[in-house]
């Protein structure tokens, strides 16, 4: 991992080169019209995948990173779901503009996707031999013999122990740690150009979370496959991925390289996620936590999202939307990085005013105050 | 993996499964010797869900009393008429009013005069009521069978469309369903027998078939509005399968489970409705003959006290309706995959 990385392409201004980019997301918006209104799962968007490269998009529940990969993958049901605005270039092709047969082409072939419930994700009727020999027929001319061959290689590409006569074995014959693995070789067969891993070992115990890990690690370095990793552990993160995007409320509030979001988070609520790491030169200490709940999502604040639960918050930000992509300055959302309209501070002023407010916020003790104290990250 | 969700070995037993067993085990053996790292995990037979579902049918003692009743059923109303020495239709018997009660009758074999068993009397005109019986339930039997299978196909398909496509589709569907319903079943049977019946086998099967689908449909609507939202259908979605095949490839086999049992159900009360339909007249011709057909000429017989001529069909269609009744209580516990012993 570099610290000297290349900057994340700002889809807001002159399109970037896109020619090394794998897979691009801009701008986009998935709503879900429901009974009692609009949801905005999605509401803005934008991030870069290279080519044999790890993403993590990291957020806490309900922040859109599964619905991002669902529209990427575009799996969501339309209506309910509506895909507002935005493009998802896949190699340059506009994902949402191909026809369904297009996209039952590219899904499993050149983009596949594990899911995070490894215990319902396989199909109790079937072999697990036969679920990956038909993704493989789907994909590729082969026979059923060369099919259900790929399936045993496959198979034994993540370390399963005799896998000519595990192929023959239904989903209720397995472990949740090895239909984890059967679904990454289902996802592998067929030599996918990016794997969209949704929370792959949340549904696991810590020692297989280990192995799934470091043999998603293996055989990303073997076979190149770019990979998107969703997650809400920044542990994961910090070992797995090269370039981070931090979720909140629907909207990306800060990406950048992994070293320079968990070693200089810049965004108030990325600094919250990494206070609330519990670490052992802590111990006996209160958790730190992000005050407050994630909002309504029917009723998001009119301002900056985080606004309410921002320790920082100043003037602009019950008002204005701060958006990644505006006025420059890093990839941050949020008027401490930014200047906000009407709130012409000069940069100089910005940075005293940010360095004031975590002074301050860092001598308060949490039991007089409202406004939580973070600690510095654990690293 | 849960000890008791695995399948015990299996004990090596006689015929072509215990032969197979022990050709596993010895496969087991030499492989297990050349790997590095024994996978204890591999179970020794691997079965599918239709296979634990048989076994623990095969454990359910009235489902197999009633799939013997029912074998043995089969069997009679195919086998017997093939070796019988005369044609059942027109026998010169003994003519007596009445008929002869159970016990031995003279018959004409082969153009000579013999004393016969009769062990379940005779009619009217002399006619065999064994003979009626057996070859009563074949058409019986034909349209319990047939007209389960067309409302089976129908109902599976319509309930397939409509519970995986949703929407406007699914609301069109299940209001022809609810019309179905709303109708009282058994008039519409008589009045359908009465303007398409031709009093043939055919007919009877599509009027019975083409009115019980609905429920059926039902039940697999029901399965597909659960079932479409697993998991396992986004997987399969997510490694690019095609809508068609995930409903019926996918989803279907597992929601088949209620949809047999209502379909042995089904079969049960097609019988009891051709009786029905039969008895009323307006279900099988009077030269064909079928259980129905068998009872509602036993009237005749009533009057003079010759119980037999009504007695055994009614028992044929008592003990085959009951038989697949068990049958159907059998698969119900055995597809269910909560209930393990």
């Amino acid at each position: 991992m570099t610290t000297a990385a290349p900057p994340l392409p700002v889809p807001a201004g002159p399109a970037p080169d896109t020619a090394d980019y794998l897979l691009e997301v801009r701008d986009l918006r998935t709503h879900f019209h429901v009974m009692d209104g609009t949801v905005k799962a999605v509401d803005g968007v934008s991030f870069a995948v290279k080519r044999g490269e790890t993403i993590g998009i990291v957020g806490e529940s309900g922040c859109g990173k599964s619905v991002t990969a669902l529209t990427i993958m575009r799996l969501l049901d339309i209506p309910p779901a509506e895909i507002a605005t935005g493009e998802i270039l896949f190699e340059g092709r506009d994902v949402l503009a191909l026809s369904d047969r297009e996209m039952r082409a590219l899904r499993g072939n050149d983009i596949a996707m594990i899911f995070q419930e490894p215990m319902t994700s396989l199909n109790p009727v079937f072999t697990v031999g036969n679920q990956i020999a038909e993704a493989v027929r789907l994909h590729l001319k082969v026979s059923r013999r060369e099919a259900m061959d790929r399936a045993i290689e496959s198979l034994r590409l993540v370390g399963i122990n005799s896998p000519e006569r595990r192929v023959k074995q239904y989903p209720h014959e397995m472990s949740g740690g090895m239909r984890q693995r059967v679904m990454i070789a289902m996802a592998l067969s067929c030599e996918p150009k990016l794997l969209i891993a949704d929370e792959p070992t949340t549904a696991l115990d810590v020692t297989i979370q280990a192995q799934i890990l470091e043999l998603i690690r293996r055989i990303q370095a073997e076979t190149g496959t770019a990979l998107m990793l969703i997650t809400h552990d920044l542990g994961v993160v910090a070992e797995m991925v090269h370039d981070v995007v931090v979720m909140y409320g629907g909207r990306v509030v800060e990406q950048g390289t992994v070293d320079e979001v968990l070693l200089q988070p810049r965004h108030p609520y990325t600094e919250g996620l990494l206070a609330s790491i519990p670490s052992k030169g802590m111990r006996g200490a209160r958790l730190n936590v992000i005050k407050g709940t994630v909002p309504n999502p029917f009723n998001m604040p009119k301002g900056c999202n985080f606004a309410p639960r921002c320790p920082y918050r100043f003037e602009p930000c019950p008002e204005h939307d701060p958006r990644i992509e505006e006025g420059g300055g890093p990839p941050v959302a949020c008027w401490l990085w930014k200047q906000a309209p009407g709130h012409s501070i000069p940069q100089e002023l910005h940075d005293q005013q940010v360095a004031a407010a975590r002074r301050a916020a860092a001598s308060n003790t949490p039991a007089t105050t409202a406004v939580p104290t973070y600690h510095e990250a654990p690293r | 993996m849960a000890e008791d969700a695995r399948p015990p070995p299996r004990r090596p037993g006689s015929g072509i499964t215990g032969v197979l067993h022990r050709r596993r085990i010895a496969e087991d053996l030499i492989e297990e010797g050349q790997e590095e790292e024994r996978d204890t995990e591999v179970a020794l037979a691997s079965m599918s869900q239709w296979q634990l579902a048989a076994r623990r049918f095969r454990k359910h003692k009235m489902a197999m009393v009633g799939l013997g009743i029912f074998i043995f059923m089969a069997l009679s109303i195919t086998l017997v008429p093939v070796f019988q020495p005369y044609v059942f239709q027109n026998i010169p018997g003994a003519s007596k009013a009445g008929g002869e009660p159970p016990g031995e009758v003279t018959r004409l074999v082969d153009g000579q005069l013999q004393a016969q068993p009769a062990v379940f009397g005779t009619t009217n005109e002399g006619r065999d009521v064994f003979n009626l019986v057996v070859n009563g339930g074949r058409i019986s039997m034909a349209v319990g069978v047939f007209s389960m299978l067309i409302a089976g196909f129908v109902g599976v398909v319509v309930g397939t469309v409509a519970g995986y496509f949703g929407g406007a589709i699914d609301n069109m569907l299940m209001r022809v369903v609810d019309v179905f319903f709303a109708i009282p079943f058994l008039f519409v049977i008589l009045v359908a027998a009465r303007f398409f019946g031709r009093g043939d086998v055919l007919s009877l099967v599509m009027i019975i078939g083409l009115l019980s689908w609905p429920l059926i449909a039902r039940l697999v609507r029901a399965s597909f509005l659960s079932l479409r939202e697993a998991d396992f259908v986004d997987a399969a979605r997510a490694v690019g399968v095609g809508n068609l095949r995930i409903a019926f490839r996918h989803i279907l086999p597992n929601a088949l489970s209620p949809v047999i049992v209502a379909m042995t159900l089904l079969m049960a009360n097609a019988i009891v409705l051709e009786a029905f339909v039969s008895f009323l007249g307006f279900g099988i011709r009077d030269t064909e003959i079928s259980w129905g057909n068998a009872l509602a000429n036993a009237q005749e017989g009533i009057r003079f006290g010759n119980w037999w001529w009504a007695f055994f069909p009614g028992m044929a269609i008592a003990l085959t309706v009951l038989a697949i009744n068990f049958m159907g209580d059998g698969l119900r516990d055995a597809l269910d995959p909560r209930s393990r012993e």
